[in-house]
């Protein structure tokens, strides 16, 4: 297991929200990460972003936890909800609000501010 | 053509698709909708119904011909 693995897991277990994208939420690189981030933030919920662009190993090892193979990708809890397509639908459909609260509780949204997580070991940046 | 290609992928994955259908959503090539109705999909959650087309679909998304996919899904019942 590479130390970037074990970063990401790492975050994955602590932070309530992680979405992997593309670029930060300052600099949104890709309209599928940007359709991700909207949906959460309109739900109020507490987003840790992971930019997957500095080092493609980062995506690839993510891919290999999640068994998904685009991103964005978004946890809840620890658990993959899914791409940009199954987020937005989901808030679409009003129910995203429902997911963060049954996973994270009623209060999710006081939850930490919008932050970004660095899963590159520090050899590497 | 690309289309053709995602296309013939989903239907060898989804043979019983009621609506199958592959746009290229920008002109360029590689930003993608696919849009599929199948039994396959019935009592699945989301996610799993996408993981399914995402399988489908895994070569054109490792070797890059697949820059953006959009994914809609949707069972029979």
């Amino acid at each position: 297991m590479s130390e970037i693995s074990d970063n990401i897991k790492n975050v994955i277990e602590n932070e309530p929200v992680v979405l992997f994208m593309k670029g930060t939420p300052e600099f949104v690189m890709c309209g599928n990460s940007d359709r991700a981030l909207r949906a959460l933030r309109e739900a109020g919920a507490p987003v840790t972003a992971v930019n997957v662009l500095p080092d493609p190993e980062i995506r690839q090892a993510l891919s290999e936890l999640s068994g998904w193979p685009t991103i964005p990708q978004v946890f809840v809890g620890g658990e993959l909800v899914g791409g940009a397509d199954i987020v937005q639908e989901l808030a679409e459909a009003g129910q995203l609000p429902e997911i963060l609260a049954g996973k994270l509780g009623e209060s999710y949204r006081d939850g930490a501010e919008e932050r970004v997580a660095d899963v590159l070991t520090p050899a590497q940046r | 053509m690309a289309v053709d290609r995602l296309e013939s992928l989903l239907r060898g994955a989804f043979p019983d698709a009621g609506e199958l259908r592959v746009e290229d959503r920008t002109g360029g090539g590689d930003h993608f909708q696919v849009i599929v109705t199948s039994p396959r999909f019935d009592g699945l959650p989301l996610i799993d119904q996408h993981r399914l087309v995402n399988e489908a679909l895994a070569e054109p998304l490792r070797d890059g011909t697949i820059h953006e996919l959009r994914i809609k899904t949707r069972g029979t019942t």
